[in-house]
């Protein structure tokens, strides 16, 4: 036991460090990458990253696989836009007769029409994943599937998302009321921001004692029972947490965007998801943001072959699953022996 | 005319009969991933692909041979189970000890493929298919027109799913079957090949699939993406019946494809999402499904 334990410490800081030293060099390359590349695309592969590791949140640590995220991303970009665009809420409500509840708002400002976005997706996290943590295994990500498509559905139908066309327009706006968004390098700034603070976040949670449960219903949930955790409970709060850091993602990106549109509450986009985090590392901390680079980055350099990039990450999905399943990220720190 | 609940007879059977075809297609295909499921403990998200190949090998096999609707029948699903054996031959056997979310990836990935690659080819129109010179017409009832072509393609789904249910649980081939899905090691040291078994039952899974896309393809146009949307809502019916029983698979598709028939009458903003909306119901009363075992 004495033999042991100071190796265990040891290994611990250096564990620790090495995710520190990754960190660091992530900001800043991100900070200065503006500079070189092009900004919105940067915010593109930024928004994907965060959305990748709220994901991973899920996938990597609680051993949930869920079809079904655009819904939360996808819903938090519709309502993120049509707050900051036209403001004014209606909700259809039965009095006897189904009337439309009003409340006048005026166009939100950004920071605002992300929180809305944010607490709309927890909401439907909320919902969905009270229904989807009734059933383990394959069958929740049919169930996480099965709902985001209805959503999808309502999506289509709704009034206020306008269809086809989605959400256009939207104002970005003054954050706080001061900070002018319309200028490409303040909303990378601001965009980075948020990034990285929810990864800071997500790194916590990850580390904290919650996270320890949650791993341990990863590796054997009848013994978390046993021992007295009650799994449905952490089940569901990471899958809210998750849906509500999805949201964040999805928000941002329609106010970068201006745009909110059916795409992002489509199933494919559900997959891509899980196709990012495959490609980066499943239960690796960096390895989403850099499935998340990679995916869009073939995506925007590869949209000449227009409908080949789908049968191309088709077989990124095969290759990864048969030969490749620590992804990127898993396998350089397997062969560096560290922790990332 | 006569009317039904204010709804006249003519609209209200002829939604019913859509509903029972689509229902037949529902049963058909969950029948396939229950089959699946049951034996190789993957859940086949190249099902809807797989539908759609069915089809297509029809439109293919009378574009570039000749061979009409009723060789198709039984060529088609055929052709495309051998796809899937050498599929589960090359690939899905490596995965089996796996967490099985590695075989969900994988189809999932292996879907995408296929309907990009049919999308490159055939674009995203929909290829007419003629319904087959001996079904076309139909029959008066009285209370509404039948066509002969729906009629047969009830039947036929209907004769398929309860031949395939006699042969797993009333044929001594179905035995060996349900026990290599209890105790695959078992069964095997009994002499039976099980890899073998397994690889038919995937090719099986996969010809049925095959079989409601050749039957599909006159009622819907020949399209690459006729199967991703079906396939989803295969999964909420998969998710309605539980996949522990061959014959909860079918009652349930047929079931629910009445259901969703009938929401076209009396709620047609919903008929797209009634199946999602009974299917998160039945998750709130009985977690299991209606016809589950445990999870």
């Amino acid at each position: 036991m004495e033999r042991v334990a100071p190796d265990a410490v040891g290994m611990r800081t250096e564990r620790s460090r090495s995710e520190i030293i990754a960190f660091l060099l992530m900001a800043a390359v991100l900070a200065i990458a503006p500079f070189f590349v092009y900004p919105l695309f940067l915010m593109q592969a930024i928004c994907f990253a965060l959305f990748a590791c709220s994901f991973n949140l899920l996938i990597g640590y609680v051993g949930l696989l869920s079809f079904g995220h655009a819904l939360y991303f996808g819903w938090a970009s519709y309502a993120a836009a049509h707050l900051a665009k036209v403001g004014t809420i209606s909700i259809p409500v039965w009095f006897g007769g189904w009337t439309w509840l009003v409340i006048p708002l005026p166009p939100l400002t950004p920071e605002l029409a992300i929180l809305g976005g944010v607490l709309f997706a927890t909401l439907l996290g909320l919902i969905a994943g009270a229904l989807a943590i009734r059933r383990q295994g394959i069958y929740f990500a049919m169930i996480t599937l099965a709902l985001a498509q209805m959503m999808f559905f309502f999506a289509l139908q709704a009034p206020f998302t306008h269809g086809e066309d989605g959400i256009q327009a939207v104002p970005r706006g003054k954050m706080f009321g001061v900070i002018d968004l319309s200028n490409q390098m303040t909303m990378y700034a601001v965009v980075l921001v948020i990034f990285l603070a929810c990864f800071l976040l997500i790194y916590r949670i990850i580390h904290s004692p919650f996270g320890e449960v949650l791993k341990a219903i990863r590796e054997n949930e009848p013994r978390a029972i046993s021992l007295g955790y009650k799994t449905d409970r952490y089940k569901l709060a990471a899958f809210v947490l998750s849906a509500a850091l999805t949201g964040v993602a999805g928000a941002t990106k329609a106010i970068v965007f201006q745009l909110a549109s059916l795409t992002d509450v489509h199933w494919s986009m559900s997959g891509e998801v899980v196709l990012m985090n495959l490609v980066g590392g499943l239960g690796t901390i960096f390895g989403p943001v850099v499935g998340a680079f990679v995916i869009i980055s073939m995506q925007n350099y590869l949209s000449a072959l227009e409908q080949w990039v789908t049968v191309i990450q088709g077989a990124i999905f095969v290759l990864c699953v048969m030969l490749f399943r620590r992804g990127i990220v898993g396998e350089i720190a397997n062969l560096l022996r560290i922790k990332l | 005319m006569i009317e039904i609940f204010g709804i006249p007879s003519q609209a209200l059977f002829g939604q019913l009969l859509i509903g029972l075809i689509n229902g037949s297609f529902y049963a058909l295909l969950s029948l396939g991933l229950a089959v699946i499921f049951g034996m190789l403990n993957i859940i086949n998200f190249t099902h809807g692909a797989q539908y759609m190949m069915g089809a297509f090998a029809a439109f293919l096999l009378l574009q570039h041979t000749g061979l009409g609707y009723w060789p198709a029948l039984v060529v088609a699903p055929v052709l495309v189970a051998i796809t899937g054996m050498i599929i589960e031959r090359t690939m899905l056997q490596w995965l089996y000890k796996l967490d099985h979310l590695y075989g969900l990836l994988l189809t999932f990935g292996l879907a995408l493929i296929i309907e990009g690659i049919a999308r490159n080819f055939y674009g995203s129109a929909g290829l007419p298919y003629q319904v087959p010179e001996s079904l076309r017409g139909g029959q008066n009832l009285g209370f509404m027109f039948l066509p002969n072509y729906r009629a047969w393609v009830i039947v036929a789904s209907l004769t398929v799913c309860l031949g395939t249910w006699f042969v797993i649980e009333r044929t001594r081939l179905g035995a060996y079957l349900r026990a290599a899905t209890e105790n695959p090691t078992l069964v095997r040291a009994f002499g039976i090949n099980v890899p073998r078994m397994i690889t038919l039952t995937y090719g099986f899974g996969v010809g049925l699939a095959a079989f409601a896309g050749v039957m599909a393809a006159p009622i819907y146009n020949v399209s690459p993406q006729m199967g991703a949307e079906l396939i989803i809502v295969v999964f909420a019916v998969v998710v309605i019946g539980g996949m522990g029983s061959i014959m909860g698979a079918i009652v349930t598709g047929f079931g629910l494809g009445v259901v969703e028939g009938l929401t076209k009458v009396f709620f047609p903003e919903a008929s797209n999402t009634v199946i999602f909306i009974i299917m998160a119901i039945v998750l709130l009363i009985r977690p299991a499904g209606l016809f589950g075992r445990g999870t």
